[in-house]
């Protein structure tokens, strides 16, 4: 037997494992692929082999799902895969340098591993460190603050091929960074509360039609509870916290109202894949308060009649794995999870935890969906939704870390309560995660209706220029609309909070967000796919100093086009930075648009300048003599 | 009776589970798609066919027709951003179509004819695709790829061969075969899959026959895509 032969048996076993683990069941392929990746370093043609023949589904299926993912490798990429978070945030506190010196340290270029493929050293879209950058991934794990100090620590247990597991704790630390807590980071729930208060509420007259209903479909009896919960979140005025705002109450009661096929169920999926650049408050919420909100999914599903959770969680937040699944653990124990919960016949509920693999648009609820399936996280064509078909075609809602937490904190202390909280046309509170140029930056919980001014004296921001709420995909707000509120009647958000102060170049915040929506497009539609990568070309033409006013019209019709044409919202928002920074930072632009009349971004020079490193000169002579008196 | 919808002004009848797509074929009326196939399940991905109902924008391939929908199609407003996504097609990919042999019976080549489409606009991406001539009977083109996944459907649900898949993401999508060795010629793919003959472009192409009939006399030399009578549009 080869030295090859033994490896191939080996590596059979560790694949076989895994698959075996996994029930043999392919809508798992997306947890498959993670773990044969974190077992094996990537995903060898040897591994796809051993994948086909264990899960016995064709290869284009795992090829193409393995394709999809940005953490998933088709090629080696060394045993240790480093890859800095590239958010605006990571840039404004200097990761291109700390990059470079890690780069130089290795003796590596960066997108290529090294020789002895030992590392390779990338970048990734933000990792949800914004308030403790810049960041990075080691194999999925996160590291915050870097320093150069930290960049050479790296490169030396890099070197010493320390193994990660023995790489010093204090590397990995993550910071909470909590500054202002309200109802829901300040509640002092205990296991179990919000659940006892569900079992108990009565429901009123009027809703014993509704509540017939689950008797009819053998949902627990008797309590009278599933309706109530419903109604209370319905007085709530609950409206979901991703950043669309969906009325959380007509989600619920639309997929407890759909009906069941023979053998499905219903499913309460968390959506965990907190990939908008600059929020980290789920991050927090999973760190800090997980009871809550696996017990807001088993509150929404003792509503909807669901047997069956998914928590979605982002590949960035793989550290947070082993904690969460040690909870649903204990949870079990405490009957909180399983059979019956709480003694209620027929409860029964419990949540898994799917890891992503690198996919924003997996945030998008029909794409999270696919990739639950083991799929392409590409969006549904809706309707139907998916409240009434949704995973594996059955009825399902997705909501929000934050929403689940609070529909907690509504089944114990009533809808009313909470109605009183916030605005009229947004109840209760929300969490912003703050970073940029401020000086405490970090997790600040307000009731709605909270001024941008309000938020940016707290946390220590002065000579603001702009601040980019809800991400990329919000909107970019300049000082004269700083009275504006935090609310869905004025500006919504999923969370996020980016300071830029006027040393800031607004041009190359909005470059830097049309570079991540051109990564992140799932490359599904047309306009979407080569919309964000014609965009992405006519900024870094402005960059370069060959912008005209040409290329500035160029980029306002693609704009156009991908608003109204686009599948998705990825597509429908990816021009938002452009077109907010366009309209408030004009002179950004003025300045980029160098020459009065087209001028093609291609550069002769430039492009020999591969042939010049091949050949090793950089003489006048291996240059273009330049008509224009530049140097030659 | 039938119920009933206007598209640019014009009632068109459909029946109860029919896209607008469908139902304005049926009645002999052409929307622009290329991902689209009378007989397999839309897709909704070219967005050729994007609609206005209602003052919205929606693929006309996936919505299904409503009793009372305003429809616009045939608009200047509408075919602007068609013509636009068609040249985003052709920068996308390799198309040459002076030296393709699909020339004449390519949907992407009649479709930027129809819609008076005089360059292609934007800058070319110039992708570095391989051909692959390693089945006998078949050659995969894949400069010409416009990811419509037909050939996937194609081979999963008619084939129940899964011969096709797409594989990356975002402008790195791209199809790849059921090969270890990533080529055709290693799959169980025959010239009499169904999958052989979706291809829209000028992707999978039989060998040995390219010109059998001459540039000048082929489908849209003949009538010009959308001149077709009702329930031939494919």
């Amino acid at each position: 037997m080869t030295v090859n032969d033994t490896r191939d048996i080996a590596l059979i076993a560790v694949v076989e494992r895994i698959v075996e683990r996994n029930g043999r069941d392919p809508t798992r392929m997306v947890q498959i692929l993670r773990e044969v990746q974190e077992a094996l370093d990537w995903l060898s043609p040897q591994a796809i082999d051993a994948l086909q023949a264990a899960l016995k589904v064709p290869r284009t299926k795992i090829e193409g799902v393995a394709g999809f993912y940005a953490f998933f490798y088709l090629q080696p990429r060394g045993r240790y895969r480093l890859l800095f978070s590239d958010n605006i945030t990571d840039r404004m506190l200097g990761n291109e340098a700390l990059l470079e010196r890690l780069c130089r340290n290795l003796w590596i270029e960066p997108g290529k591993v090294s020789e002895d493929g030992l590392v390779s050293v990338d970048t990734t879209s933000c990792t949800g460190l914004c308030d403790q950058g810049p960041a990075l991934l080691v194999n999925n794990q996160a590291i915050g603050r870097l320093t150069a100090e930290r960049i050479d620590q790296i490169a030396e247990l890099v070197r010493s091929k320390v193994p990660l597991a023995e790489w010093p704790d204090e590397l990995f630390a993550i910071e909470d960074n909590i500054r202002r807590a309200d109802v829901l980071l300040g509640n002092d729930m205990q296991p179990g509360d919000a659940l006892r208060a569900a079992r108990a509420l009565a429901p009123d007259e009027g809703l014993m039609a509704s509540n017939m209903r689950s008797w009819r479909e053998g949902l627990p009896t008797g309590l009278g509870g599933p309706a109530a919960i419903l109604d209370e979140i319905k007085h709530a005025n609950l409206r979901g916290r991703g950043g669309a705002g969906f009325t959380t109450a007509l989600k619920w009661e639309a997929c407890r109202n759909a009906p069941l096929k023979l053998g499905q169920q219903r499913i309460v999926v968390c959506n965990a894949d907190e990939g908008e650049p600059g929020t980290f408050k789920d991050r927090v919420l999973l760190t800090r308060h997980a009871d809550a909100v696996f017990e807001g999914m088993t509150v929404a599903a003792y509503a909807v009649g669901a047997t069956l959770g998914f928590l979605y969680l982002r590949g960035e937040y793989r550290h947070l794995l082993e904690p969460l699944n040690a909870i649903l653990e204990r949870r079990r124990g405490e009957n909180l999870l399983g059979q019956n919960i709480l003694g209620i016949p027929g409860a029964n509920f419990d949540i898994e935890i799917h890891l992503g693999a690198g996919a924003y648009v997996c945030g998008e609820e029909s794409a999270l969906i696919e990739s639950l399936e083991g799929k392409r996280g590409t969006p549904r064509n809706r309707p139907p939704f998916p409240v009434t078909n949704g995973y594996l075609d059955q009825p399902t809602i997705v909501n929000n870390v934050e929403t689940f937490a609070a529909a907690a904190l509504i089944a114990l202390k009533g809808g009313a309560w909470y109605a009183n909280i916030g605005t009229r046309h947004s109840a209760g509170t929300k969490i912003l995660s703050v970073s940029g140029d401020c000086a405490r930056p970090g997790i600040y919980e307000y009731p709605f209706g909270v001024s941008v001014r309000q938020v940016l004296a707290d946390c220590g921001a002065d000579d603001v220029q702009a601040v980019q709420v809800s991400g990329p995909s919000g909107v970019c707000i300049a000082p004269a609309e700083f009275d504006r509120i935090i609310g869905f009647e004025d500006i919504p958000t999923a969370g996020a909070f980016t300071i830029f102060n006027s040393s800031r170049d607004m041009f190359e915040v909005a470059r830097n967000y049309v570079h991540f929506f051109q990564h992140e497009s799932c490359g599904f539609c047309t306009p979407c796919r080569v919309g964000t990568a014609l965009l992405k070309k006519l900024m870094d033409k402005l960059h370069q100093g060959a912008g005209s006013p040409y290329d500035f019209a160029e980029i306002e019709k693609l704009n156009v086009l991908l608003q109204s044409m686009s599948h998705c919202g990825l597509g429908h928002t990816a021009c938002n930075p452009v077109l907010d920074t366009i309209a408030r930072f004009r002179p950004a632009y003025d300045r980029r648009l160098m020459q009065k009349d087209f001028t093609p971004a291609f550069d002769l020079d430039q492009a020999l300048s591969l042939a010049r490193q091949m050949t090793g000169r950089d003489d006048a002579g291996a240059h273009l003599a330049s008509q224009h008196g530049g140097e030659a | 009776m039938s119920q009933t919808f206007t598209l640019d002004g014009k009632t068109i009848a459909f029946e109860p589970g029919q896209t607008i797509l469908q139902a304005a074929d049926a009645a002999g009326v052409f929307i622009p798609h290329l991902c689209y196939h009378p007989e397999f399940k839309p897709h909704g991905s070219c967005k050729l066919c994007t609609v206005k109902v209602n003052g919205r924008q929606t693929a006309s391939c996936t919505m299904r027709a409503m009793p009372g929908m305003a429809v616009e199609s045939d608009t200047e407003e509408i075919n602007a951003e068609r013509r636009a996504l068609t040249q985003m097609l052709f920068v996308e990919g390799n198309h040459y179509c002076p030296s393709c042999e699909k020339s004449g019976n390519c949907q992407l080549q009649a479709t930027a004819y129809h819609l008076g489409m005089m360059s292609t606009h934007y800058d070319h991406f110039f992708p570095n695709r391989a051909v692959d001539a390693s089945h006998p009977e078949v050659l995969l083109d894949f400069n010409r790829c416009i990811l419509c996944s037909l050939c996937v459907r194609a081979s999963r649900d008619v084939d129940g061969k899964n011969v096709f898949a797409l594989s990356g993401r975002g402008i790195d999508t791209h199809l790849i075969v059921n090969a270890s060795s990533g080529r055709l010629g290693d799959t169980d793919f025959t010239l009499a899959d169904k999958a052989a003959e979706v291809c829209p472009v000028g992707v999978i192409l039989k060998k040995r026959q390219g010109f059998a009939v001459p540039i000048g006399e082929r489908t849209y030399d003949k009538a010009p895509i959308g001149a077709t009578t009702a329930g031939e549009a494919c």
